[in-house]
Protein backbone atom coordinates (compact mmCIF):
# COMPACT_ATOMS: atom_id res chain seq x y z
CA UNK A 1 0.00 0.00 0.00
CA UNK A 2 2.74 2.41 1.00
CA UNK A 3 4.96 1.70 -2.01
CA UNK A 4 1.91 2.17 -4.19
CA UNK A 5 1.46 5.67 -2.79
CA UNK A 6 5.12 6.41 -3.28
CA UNK A 7 4.87 5.46 -6.89
CA UNK A 8 1.86 7.71 -7.39
CA UNK A 9 3.76 10.62 -5.87
CA UNK A 10 6.82 9.85 -7.97
CA UNK A 11 4.84 9.86 -11.18
CA UNK A 12 3.17 13.08 -10.16
CA UNK A 13 6.50 14.83 -9.58
CA UNK A 14 7.93 13.43 -12.79
CA UNK A 15 4.99 14.73 -14.80
CA UNK A 16 5.22 18.13 -13.12
CA UNK A 17 8.90 18.34 -13.99
CA UNK A 18 8.22 17.34 -17.59
CA UNK A 19 5.43 19.87 -17.91
CA UNK A 20 7.67 22.64 -16.62
CA UNK A 21 10.54 21.63 -18.89
CA UNK A 22 8.63 23.07 -21.86
CA UNK A 23 8.18 26.35 -20.01
CA UNK A 24 11.81 26.25 -19.00
CA UNK A 25 12.81 25.88 -22.64
CA UNK A 26 10.74 28.91 -23.58
CA UNK A 27 12.35 30.88 -20.77
CA UNK A 28 15.86 29.92 -21.87
CA UNK A 29 15.14 30.89 -25.48
CA UNK A 30 13.73 34.25 -24.41
CA UNK A 31 16.69 34.92 -22.11
CA UNK A 32 19.23 33.95 -24.76
CA UNK A 33 17.74 36.13 -27.48
CA UNK A 34 17.45 39.04 -25.07
CA UNK A 35 21.02 38.60 -23.85
CA UNK A 36 22.36 38.69 -27.43
CA UNK A 37 20.04 41.37 -28.75
CA UNK A 38 19.58 43.87 -25.90
CA UNK A 39 23.13 45.32 -25.93
CA UNK A 40 22.58 46.23 -29.56
CA UNK A 41 19.21 47.78 -28.84
CA UNK A 42 20.63 49.93 -26.04
CA UNK A 43 23.53 50.97 -28.27
CA UNK A 44 21.57 51.87 -31.40
CA UNK A 45 18.26 52.72 -29.79
CA UNK A 46 14.96 50.97 -30.28
CA UNK A 47 13.47 53.85 -32.24
CA UNK A 48 16.32 54.03 -34.76
CA UNK A 49 16.19 50.28 -35.16
CA UNK A 50 12.46 49.94 -35.74
CA UNK A 51 11.74 53.09 -37.74
CA UNK A 52 14.85 53.48 -39.89
CA UNK A 53 14.43 52.43 -43.54
CA UNK A 54 17.98 51.43 -44.44
CA UNK A 55 19.44 48.00 -43.79
CA UNK A 56 23.09 48.09 -44.83
CA UNK A 57 24.97 46.10 -42.20
CA UNK A 58 28.31 46.68 -43.97
CA UNK A 59 28.05 50.43 -43.54
CA UNK A 60 26.51 50.24 -40.08
CA UNK A 61 22.91 51.01 -41.01
CA UNK A 62 20.42 48.82 -39.21
CA UNK A 63 16.81 49.73 -39.91
CA UNK A 64 14.16 47.00 -39.93
CA UNK A 65 11.08 49.12 -40.67
CA UNK A 66 10.67 47.68 -44.21
CA UNK A 67 10.87 44.14 -42.84
CA UNK A 68 8.29 44.75 -40.12
CA UNK A 69 5.89 46.10 -42.73
CA UNK A 70 6.73 43.20 -45.05
CA UNK A 71 6.10 40.61 -42.31
CA UNK A 72 2.73 42.18 -41.54
CA UNK A 73 1.69 42.34 -45.21
CA UNK A 74 2.79 38.79 -45.97
CA UNK A 75 0.90 37.48 -42.95
CA UNK A 76 -2.17 39.56 -43.83
CA UNK A 77 -2.04 38.34 -47.43
CA UNK A 78 -1.76 34.73 -46.28
CA UNK A 79 -4.80 35.18 -44.02
CA UNK A 80 -6.72 36.78 -46.87
CA UNK A 81 -6.13 33.67 -48.97
CA UNK A 82 -6.00 30.96 -46.33
CA UNK A 83 -8.86 31.91 -44.02
CA UNK A 84 -11.82 32.06 -46.49
CA UNK A 85 -10.59 28.96 -48.33
CA UNK A 86 -10.00 27.06 -45.13
CA UNK A 87 -13.32 27.95 -43.51
CA UNK A 88 -15.24 27.25 -46.73
CA UNK A 89 -13.55 23.88 -46.99
CA UNK A 90 -14.40 23.09 -43.36
CA UNK A 91 -18.07 24.02 -43.91
CA UNK A 92 -18.21 21.89 -47.03
CA UNK A 93 -16.65 18.90 -45.30
CA UNK A 94 -18.91 19.04 -42.26
CA UNK A 95 -22.26 20.24 -43.63
CA UNK A 96 -22.52 19.29 -47.27
CA UNK A 97 -20.79 15.94 -47.60
CA UNK A 98 -21.66 12.53 -46.15
CA UNK A 99 -19.53 11.49 -43.18
CA UNK A 100 -17.51 8.72 -44.91
CA UNK A 101 -16.46 11.15 -47.66
CA UNK A 102 -15.30 13.63 -45.06
CA UNK A 103 -13.31 10.95 -43.28
CA UNK A 104 -11.40 10.22 -46.47
CA UNK A 105 -10.88 13.81 -47.59
CA UNK A 106 -9.82 15.28 -44.23
CA UNK A 107 -6.73 13.08 -43.73
CA UNK A 108 -5.66 13.96 -47.27
CA UNK A 109 -5.84 17.66 -46.44
CA UNK A 110 -3.89 17.04 -43.27
CA UNK A 111 -1.18 15.51 -45.44
CA UNK A 112 -0.55 19.06 -46.69
CA UNK A 113 0.79 19.87 -43.23
CA UNK A 114 3.41 17.15 -43.61
CA UNK A 115 4.95 18.56 -46.77
CA UNK A 116 8.26 20.23 -45.89
CA UNK A 117 8.33 24.00 -46.40
CA UNK A 118 11.25 23.76 -48.86
CA UNK A 119 8.94 21.89 -51.20
CA UNK A 120 6.36 24.68 -51.01
CA UNK A 121 9.14 27.16 -51.66
CA UNK A 122 10.41 25.14 -54.59
CA UNK A 123 6.99 25.00 -56.20
CA UNK A 124 6.67 28.73 -55.59
CA UNK A 125 9.95 29.43 -57.38
CA UNK A 126 9.43 27.06 -60.30
CA UNK A 127 5.70 27.41 -60.95
CA UNK A 128 4.14 30.38 -59.18
CA UNK A 129 6.81 33.08 -59.65
CA UNK A 130 7.05 32.68 -63.46
CA UNK A 131 3.22 32.72 -63.69
CA UNK A 132 3.05 35.99 -61.73
CA UNK A 133 5.89 37.48 -63.76
CA UNK A 134 4.40 36.70 -67.17
CA UNK A 135 0.76 37.51 -66.34
CA UNK A 136 0.98 40.30 -63.79
CA UNK A 137 4.48 41.74 -64.20
CA UNK A 138 7.21 42.52 -61.70
CA UNK A 139 10.04 40.17 -60.81
CA UNK A 140 7.69 37.31 -59.88
CA UNK A 141 9.39 36.63 -56.56
CA UNK A 142 7.08 38.88 -54.61
CA UNK A 143 4.76 39.67 -51.73
CA UNK A 144 1.94 38.08 -53.71
CA UNK A 145 3.86 34.84 -54.30
CA UNK A 146 4.76 34.61 -50.61
CA UNK A 147 1.15 35.28 -49.56
CA UNK A 148 -0.23 32.59 -51.86
CA UNK A 149 2.30 29.98 -50.77
CA UNK A 150 1.76 30.77 -47.08
CA UNK A 151 -2.02 30.85 -47.62
CA UNK A 152 -1.82 27.26 -48.87
CA UNK A 153 0.57 26.22 -46.10
CA UNK A 154 -1.80 27.34 -43.34
CA UNK A 155 -4.85 25.62 -44.88
CA UNK A 156 -4.52 22.30 -43.01
CA UNK A 157 -4.32 24.10 -39.64
CA UNK A 158 -7.41 26.18 -40.31
CA UNK A 159 -9.40 23.35 -41.90
CA UNK A 160 -8.72 20.79 -39.25
CA UNK A 161 -9.46 23.04 -36.27
CA UNK A 162 -12.53 24.55 -37.95
CA UNK A 163 -14.03 21.15 -38.82
CA UNK A 164 -13.58 20.05 -35.22
CA UNK A 165 -15.28 23.23 -34.02
CA UNK A 166 -18.17 22.86 -36.45
CA UNK A 167 -18.57 19.17 -35.63
CA UNK A 168 -18.86 20.09 -31.96
CA UNK A 169 -21.98 22.17 -32.63
CA UNK A 170 -24.89 20.06 -31.31
CA UNK A 171 -27.22 18.69 -33.97
CA UNK A 172 -30.22 20.07 -32.07
CA UNK A 173 -29.14 23.56 -33.21
CA UNK A 174 -29.35 22.51 -36.85
CA UNK A 175 -32.64 20.67 -36.32
CA UNK A 176 -34.12 23.69 -34.54
CA UNK A 177 -33.09 25.99 -37.32
CA UNK A 178 -34.42 23.72 -40.05
CA UNK A 179 -37.67 23.29 -38.13
CA UNK A 180 -38.08 27.06 -38.14
CA UNK A 181 -37.96 26.96 -41.92
CA UNK A 182 -34.38 28.01 -42.54
CA UNK A 183 -32.68 26.59 -45.62
CA UNK A 184 -29.52 24.57 -45.35
CA UNK A 185 -27.28 27.53 -46.21
CA UNK A 186 -29.18 29.83 -43.84
CA UNK A 187 -28.66 27.28 -41.08
CA UNK A 188 -24.94 27.10 -41.76
CA UNK A 189 -24.53 30.82 -42.09
CA UNK A 190 -26.73 32.00 -39.25
CA UNK A 191 -26.54 29.19 -36.71
CA UNK A 192 -23.64 26.77 -37.15
CA UNK A 193 -20.89 29.26 -37.99
CA UNK A 194 -22.00 31.56 -35.16
CA UNK A 195 -21.95 28.72 -32.67
CA UNK A 196 -18.53 27.49 -33.81
CA UNK A 197 -17.07 30.98 -34.06
CA UNK A 198 -14.51 30.88 -31.27
CA UNK A 199 -13.11 27.55 -32.46
CA UNK A 200 -12.84 28.82 -36.02
CA UNK A 201 -11.12 31.99 -34.86
CA UNK A 202 -8.56 30.05 -32.87
CA UNK A 203 -7.85 27.96 -35.97
CA UNK A 204 -7.27 31.11 -37.98
CA UNK A 205 -5.01 32.49 -35.24
CA UNK A 206 -2.92 29.34 -35.15
CA UNK A 207 -2.62 29.61 -38.93
CA UNK A 208 -1.50 33.20 -38.55
CA UNK A 209 1.18 32.15 -36.09
CA UNK A 210 2.49 29.69 -38.61
CA UNK A 211 2.43 32.28 -41.40
CA UNK A 212 4.38 34.92 -39.50
CA UNK A 213 6.99 32.43 -38.35
CA UNK A 214 7.53 30.58 -41.62
CA UNK A 215 11.02 31.16 -42.97
CA UNK A 216 12.27 28.73 -45.60
CA UNK A 217 9.44 29.00 -48.10
CA UNK A 218 9.34 32.77 -47.70
CA UNK A 219 13.08 33.18 -48.35
CA UNK A 220 12.67 31.23 -51.56
CA UNK A 221 9.65 33.05 -53.00
CA UNK A 222 9.64 36.58 -51.56
CA UNK A 223 12.79 37.83 -53.32
CA UNK A 224 14.20 39.38 -50.11
CA UNK A 225 14.64 42.97 -51.29
CA UNK A 226 14.80 45.33 -48.32
CA UNK A 227 12.18 47.96 -49.06
CA UNK A 228 8.68 48.89 -48.08
CA UNK A 229 6.47 47.24 -50.73
CA UNK A 230 4.56 49.61 -53.00
CA UNK A 231 2.38 46.92 -54.59
CA UNK A 232 1.78 43.20 -54.06
CA UNK A 233 4.11 42.52 -57.00
CA UNK A 234 7.14 44.01 -55.21
CA UNK A 235 9.81 41.86 -53.70
CA UNK A 236 9.93 41.93 -49.88
CA UNK A 237 12.02 40.61 -47.00
CA UNK A 238 10.36 39.44 -43.80
CA UNK A 239 11.88 39.52 -40.30
CA UNK A 240 12.38 35.76 -40.26
CA UNK A 241 14.00 35.78 -43.71
CA UNK A 242 16.40 38.50 -42.63
CA UNK A 243 17.66 36.44 -39.71
CA UNK A 244 18.04 33.24 -41.68
CA UNK A 245 19.64 34.87 -44.73
CA UNK A 246 22.41 36.69 -42.94
CA UNK A 247 23.06 34.66 -39.78
CA UNK A 248 25.61 32.46 -41.51
CA UNK A 249 27.95 35.35 -42.23
CA UNK A 250 27.22 37.82 -39.51
CA UNK A 251 29.84 38.78 -36.92
CA UNK A 252 30.04 41.54 -34.34
CA UNK A 253 27.41 44.26 -34.46
CA UNK A 254 25.70 42.70 -37.48
CA UNK A 255 25.16 39.49 -35.53
CA UNK A 256 23.72 41.37 -32.54
CA UNK A 257 21.44 43.25 -34.93
CA UNK A 258 20.05 39.92 -36.16
CA UNK A 259 19.40 38.81 -32.60
CA UNK A 260 17.69 42.16 -31.99
CA UNK A 261 15.54 41.37 -35.06
CA UNK A 262 14.71 38.15 -33.25
CA UNK A 263 13.70 40.13 -30.15
CA UNK A 264 11.35 42.27 -32.23
CA UNK A 265 9.87 39.19 -33.90
CA UNK A 266 9.43 37.54 -30.51
CA UNK A 267 7.62 40.59 -29.09
CA UNK A 268 5.49 40.76 -32.20
CA UNK A 269 4.36 37.16 -31.96
CA UNK A 270 3.64 37.51 -28.24
CA UNK A 271 1.55 40.62 -28.88
CA UNK A 272 -0.41 38.90 -31.65
CA UNK A 273 -1.00 35.81 -29.53
CA UNK A 274 -2.11 37.81 -26.50
CA UNK A 275 -4.45 39.92 -28.59
CA UNK A 276 -5.88 36.84 -30.24
CA UNK A 277 -6.45 34.88 -27.06
CA UNK A 278 -8.02 37.93 -25.41
CA UNK A 279 -10.34 38.12 -28.40
CA UNK A 280 -11.29 34.46 -28.12
CA UNK A 281 -11.91 34.79 -24.39
CA UNK A 282 -14.17 37.75 -24.97
CA UNK A 283 -16.06 35.78 -27.60
CA UNK A 284 -16.61 32.93 -25.19
CA UNK A 285 -17.77 35.26 -22.44
CA UNK A 286 -20.24 36.96 -24.76
CA UNK A 287 -22.02 33.67 -25.43
CA UNK B 1 13.81 -5.71 -27.00
CA UNK B 2 15.16 -4.29 -23.77
CA UNK B 3 18.19 -6.53 -23.95
CA UNK B 4 18.92 -5.47 -27.50
CA UNK B 5 18.81 -1.89 -26.40
CA UNK B 6 21.24 -2.54 -23.55
CA UNK B 7 23.68 -4.28 -25.89
CA UNK B 8 23.41 -1.39 -28.31
CA UNK B 9 24.11 1.13 -25.54
CA UNK B 10 27.19 -0.75 -24.37
CA UNK B 11 28.55 -1.02 -27.92
CA UNK B 12 27.91 2.66 -28.53
CA UNK B 13 29.70 3.51 -25.30
CA UNK B 14 32.84 1.63 -26.32
CA UNK B 15 32.80 3.02 -29.83
CA UNK B 16 32.68 6.54 -28.41
CA UNK B 17 35.50 5.78 -25.95
CA UNK B 18 37.58 4.35 -28.79
CA UNK B 19 36.89 7.38 -30.95
CA UNK B 20 38.01 9.70 -28.17
CA UNK B 21 41.05 7.63 -27.36
CA UNK B 22 42.35 7.85 -30.90
CA UNK B 23 43.96 11.23 -30.48
CA UNK B 24 45.37 12.57 -33.67
CA UNK B 25 46.60 16.09 -34.07
CA UNK B 26 43.66 17.80 -35.70
CA UNK B 27 43.59 20.97 -37.75
CA UNK B 28 40.43 23.00 -38.15
CA UNK B 29 39.92 24.85 -41.41
CA UNK B 30 37.05 27.37 -41.39
CA UNK B 31 35.68 30.20 -43.49
CA UNK B 32 34.67 30.90 -47.09
CA UNK B 33 31.76 28.76 -48.26
CA UNK B 34 32.99 29.24 -51.84
CA UNK B 35 36.21 27.38 -51.10
CA UNK B 36 34.75 24.94 -48.54
CA UNK B 37 33.94 22.10 -51.00
CA UNK B 38 37.44 22.36 -52.48
CA UNK B 39 39.04 22.34 -49.06
CA UNK B 40 37.04 19.22 -48.16
CA UNK B 41 38.20 17.43 -51.28
CA UNK B 42 41.81 18.51 -50.77
CA UNK B 43 41.67 17.48 -47.09
CA UNK B 44 40.42 14.01 -48.07
CA UNK B 45 43.25 13.53 -50.53
CA UNK B 46 45.78 14.91 -48.08
CA UNK B 47 44.66 12.59 -45.31
CA UNK B 48 44.93 9.49 -47.51
CA UNK B 49 48.56 10.42 -48.18
CA UNK B 50 49.25 11.24 -44.56
CA UNK B 51 47.12 9.08 -42.24
CA UNK B 52 48.40 10.73 -39.05
CA UNK B 53 46.87 14.08 -39.95
CA UNK B 54 43.27 14.94 -39.20
CA UNK B 55 41.72 17.94 -40.93
CA UNK B 56 38.26 19.23 -40.12
CA UNK B 57 36.71 21.61 -42.65
CA UNK B 58 33.94 24.01 -41.65
CA UNK B 59 32.14 26.81 -43.51
CA UNK B 60 30.80 29.99 -42.00
CA UNK B 61 31.93 32.60 -44.52
CA UNK B 62 35.05 34.70 -44.96
CA UNK B 63 34.34 36.87 -41.92
CA UNK B 64 34.10 33.77 -39.73
CA UNK B 65 37.33 32.49 -41.32
CA UNK B 66 39.19 35.64 -40.28
CA UNK B 67 37.63 35.80 -36.80
CA UNK B 68 38.26 32.18 -35.94
CA UNK B 69 41.88 32.32 -37.13
CA UNK B 70 42.43 35.42 -35.00
CA UNK B 71 40.89 33.77 -31.96
CA UNK B 72 42.67 30.48 -32.56
CA UNK B 73 39.57 28.29 -32.86
CA UNK B 74 40.67 27.50 -36.40
CA UNK B 75 44.28 26.86 -37.41
CA UNK B 76 43.57 27.82 -41.02
CA UNK B 77 41.05 30.43 -42.12
CA UNK B 78 39.67 30.63 -45.65
CA UNK B 79 38.82 34.05 -47.07
CA UNK B 80 37.77 34.98 -50.60
CA UNK B 81 38.01 38.76 -50.36
CA UNK B 82 39.70 41.13 -52.78
CA UNK B 83 41.41 42.94 -49.94
CA UNK B 84 41.63 41.66 -46.41
CA UNK B 85 40.25 43.89 -43.65
CA UNK B 86 42.51 45.80 -41.25
CA UNK B 87 42.25 43.28 -38.40
CA UNK B 88 43.50 40.49 -40.66
CA UNK B 89 46.86 42.22 -41.22
CA UNK B 90 48.48 40.24 -38.38
CA UNK B 91 47.65 37.00 -40.18
CA UNK B 92 49.84 35.30 -42.71
CA UNK B 93 47.90 35.05 -45.99
CA UNK B 94 48.72 32.58 -48.75
CA UNK B 95 46.89 32.79 -52.05
CA UNK B 96 45.94 29.26 -53.09
CA UNK B 97 43.45 29.82 -55.91
CA UNK B 98 41.58 32.45 -57.84
CA UNK B 99 37.89 32.69 -58.60
CA UNK B 100 36.20 34.69 -61.30
CA UNK B 101 32.87 36.38 -60.68
CA UNK B 102 30.76 35.99 -63.82
CA UNK B 103 28.00 38.48 -64.57
CA UNK B 104 25.08 36.47 -65.91
CA UNK B 105 21.85 37.18 -67.76
CA UNK B 106 19.08 35.07 -69.29
CA UNK B 107 20.18 33.33 -72.54
CA UNK B 108 17.46 35.20 -74.48
CA UNK B 109 18.96 38.57 -73.50
CA UNK B 110 20.43 40.44 -76.50
CA UNK B 111 23.12 42.14 -74.40
CA UNK B 112 26.52 40.47 -74.68
CA UNK B 113 28.92 43.01 -73.25
CA UNK B 114 28.82 45.50 -70.38
CA UNK B 115 31.37 48.03 -69.23
CA UNK B 116 32.30 48.37 -65.57
CA UNK B 117 30.47 51.71 -65.51
CA UNK B 118 27.25 50.26 -66.93
CA UNK B 119 27.49 47.41 -64.45
CA UNK B 120 27.70 49.89 -61.60
CA UNK B 121 24.72 51.84 -62.93
CA UNK B 122 22.62 48.70 -63.37
CA UNK B 123 23.34 47.45 -59.86
CA UNK B 124 22.83 50.83 -58.17
CA UNK B 125 19.52 51.25 -59.93
CA UNK B 126 20.19 54.22 -62.21
CA UNK B 127 19.67 52.15 -65.37
CA UNK B 128 16.37 50.32 -64.97
CA UNK B 129 15.38 49.05 -68.40
CA UNK B 130 17.23 46.80 -70.86
CA UNK B 131 15.95 49.10 -73.63
CA UNK B 132 18.36 51.81 -72.46
CA UNK B 133 21.23 49.43 -73.18
CA UNK B 134 19.98 48.41 -76.60
CA UNK B 135 18.19 45.30 -75.40
CA UNK B 136 14.53 44.32 -75.35
CA UNK B 137 12.02 46.43 -73.47
CA UNK B 138 11.90 45.06 -69.93
CA UNK B 139 12.54 46.29 -66.39
CA UNK B 140 15.85 44.91 -65.17
CA UNK B 141 15.60 42.48 -62.26
CA UNK B 142 18.81 42.94 -60.29
CA UNK B 143 19.75 39.80 -58.36
CA UNK B 144 22.39 39.99 -55.63
CA UNK B 145 23.84 37.94 -52.79
CA UNK B 146 23.05 38.74 -49.14
CA UNK B 147 25.05 41.20 -47.04
CA UNK B 148 28.21 39.59 -45.67
CA UNK B 149 28.72 37.17 -48.57
CA UNK B 150 32.32 37.17 -49.79
CA UNK B 151 31.18 37.10 -53.41
CA UNK B 152 29.07 40.21 -52.86
CA UNK B 153 31.78 42.09 -50.96
CA UNK B 154 34.31 41.29 -53.71
CA UNK B 155 31.89 42.23 -56.47
CA UNK B 156 31.05 45.56 -54.88
CA UNK B 157 34.71 46.31 -54.18
CA UNK B 158 35.86 45.60 -57.73
CA UNK B 159 33.01 47.45 -59.39
CA UNK B 160 33.68 50.28 -56.96
CA UNK B 161 31.43 52.85 -55.30
CA UNK B 162 28.50 50.51 -55.61
CA UNK B 163 25.49 51.00 -53.38
CA UNK B 164 23.08 48.25 -54.29
CA UNK B 165 19.61 49.33 -55.39
CA UNK B 166 16.82 48.69 -52.92
CA UNK B 167 14.87 46.95 -55.69
CA UNK B 168 17.46 44.19 -55.83
CA UNK B 169 16.30 40.65 -55.18
CA UNK B 170 18.53 38.87 -52.68
CA UNK B 171 19.37 35.17 -52.89
CA UNK B 172 21.56 33.33 -50.44
CA UNK B 173 23.68 31.06 -52.64
CA UNK B 174 25.33 30.81 -56.04
CA UNK B 175 22.87 28.06 -56.94
CA UNK B 176 19.72 30.06 -56.20
CA UNK B 177 21.16 33.06 -58.08
CA UNK B 178 21.58 30.79 -61.09
CA UNK B 179 18.00 29.48 -60.81
CA UNK B 180 16.55 32.97 -60.45
CA UNK B 181 18.42 34.31 -63.49
CA UNK B 182 17.63 31.21 -65.55
CA UNK B 183 13.91 31.67 -64.84
CA UNK B 184 13.65 35.43 -65.44
CA UNK B 185 14.30 36.86 -68.95
CA UNK B 186 15.01 40.30 -67.46
CA UNK B 187 17.34 39.27 -64.65
CA UNK B 188 21.00 40.06 -64.14
CA UNK B 189 23.11 38.52 -61.39
CA UNK B 190 26.64 37.48 -60.52
CA UNK B 191 28.10 34.20 -59.37
CA UNK B 192 31.27 32.16 -59.05
CA UNK B 193 32.38 31.28 -62.60
CA UNK B 194 32.67 27.59 -61.73
CA UNK B 195 28.86 27.43 -61.64
CA UNK B 196 28.24 28.69 -65.17
CA UNK B 197 26.08 26.42 -67.31
CA UNK B 198 23.96 26.55 -70.44
CA UNK B 199 20.83 27.82 -68.64
CA UNK B 200 22.39 31.25 -68.16
CA UNK B 201 24.62 33.50 -70.27
CA UNK B 202 27.78 35.19 -69.00
CA UNK B 203 28.38 38.63 -70.49
CA UNK B 204 31.86 39.94 -71.29
CA UNK B 205 33.11 42.82 -69.14
CA UNK B 206 34.82 45.60 -71.12
CA UNK B 207 35.13 43.08 -73.93
CA UNK B 208 36.87 40.39 -71.87
CA UNK B 209 35.14 37.04 -71.45
CA UNK B 210 35.17 35.21 -68.10
CA UNK B 211 37.55 32.36 -68.98
CA UNK B 212 40.24 30.57 -66.98
CA UNK B 213 43.01 32.18 -69.01
CA UNK B 214 41.63 35.70 -68.67
CA UNK B 215 41.20 35.32 -64.91
CA UNK B 216 44.67 33.83 -64.43
CA UNK B 217 46.34 36.59 -66.46
CA UNK B 218 44.40 39.30 -64.62
CA UNK B 219 42.75 40.55 -67.81
CA UNK B 220 39.26 39.78 -66.52
CA UNK B 221 38.64 42.39 -63.85
CA UNK B 222 36.00 40.60 -61.76
CA UNK B 223 38.35 38.07 -60.17
CA UNK B 224 39.20 37.55 -56.54
CA UNK B 225 41.93 35.65 -54.75
CA UNK B 226 41.23 32.90 -52.27
CA UNK B 227 43.47 33.13 -49.23
CA UNK B 228 44.39 30.66 -46.55
CA UNK B 229 45.13 32.51 -43.33
CA UNK B 230 47.30 31.35 -40.45
CA UNK B 231 48.41 33.02 -37.28
CA UNK B 232 51.98 32.86 -35.92
CA UNK B 233 54.17 29.78 -36.31
CA UNK B 234 52.59 27.07 -38.47
CA UNK B 235 52.32 23.53 -37.10
CA UNK B 236 54.03 20.86 -39.25
CA UNK B 237 50.65 19.47 -40.39
CA UNK B 238 49.33 22.94 -41.21
CA UNK B 239 52.40 23.72 -43.29
CA UNK B 240 52.22 20.33 -45.01
CA UNK B 241 48.54 20.83 -45.88
CA UNK B 242 49.15 24.27 -47.40
CA UNK B 243 52.17 22.92 -49.27
CA UNK B 244 49.99 20.10 -50.57
CA UNK B 245 47.34 22.56 -51.84
CA UNK B 246 50.05 24.52 -53.64
CA UNK B 247 51.63 21.36 -55.08
CA UNK B 248 50.96 20.30 -58.67
CA UNK B 249 48.48 17.65 -57.47
CA UNK B 250 46.57 20.07 -55.24
CA UNK B 251 46.37 22.73 -57.91
CA UNK B 252 45.19 20.09 -60.39
CA UNK B 253 42.31 19.24 -58.03
CA UNK B 254 41.42 22.91 -57.76
CA UNK B 255 41.39 23.33 -61.51
CA UNK B 256 39.41 20.17 -62.27
CA UNK B 257 36.68 21.23 -59.82
CA UNK B 258 36.16 24.67 -61.31
CA UNK B 259 38.50 27.18 -59.67
CA UNK B 260 41.57 28.73 -61.21
CA UNK B 261 44.97 27.58 -59.90
CA UNK B 262 47.53 30.20 -58.92
CA UNK B 263 50.49 28.25 -60.27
Amino acid sequence: MKSHNLREKGVQYLLTALAFSALFGLLLIALFILKEGLPFLTQVGLKDFIFAHDWEPQSGKFGIYPMIIASLWVTFGAMLIGAPLGIACAVFLTEFVPRPVMHTIKPMIELLAGIPSVIYGFIGVIVLAPLIRTHLGGPGLSLLAASIILGIMILPTIISISTDAINAVPNSYREGSRALGATRWQTVYMVVLKAARSGIISGVILGMGRAIGETMAVIMVAGNAVKVPGTALDSVRTLTANIALEMGYAVGLHRSALFATGVVLFIFIMLLNTLASAFVKQEIRRR
Amino acid sequence: MRRAFAVFAVVLFFVLIAACGNRRSSITVAGSTAFQPFAEKLADQFMTNRPTANIIVQGGGSAVGIQSTLSGTAQIGMADLVSLPEEAKVLQATEVARDGIAVVVHPSNRINDLTMDLLRRIFNGSIRNWRDLGGNDGVITVVSREAGSGTRISFEQIVGELVLTKEAIVQDSNGTIRETVANDPNAIGYLSHGLLNEKIKAVTIDGVACTNEAIQSNQYALARPIFLLTRGERLPDTQAFIDYILSAEGQQTIQSSGLIPVK
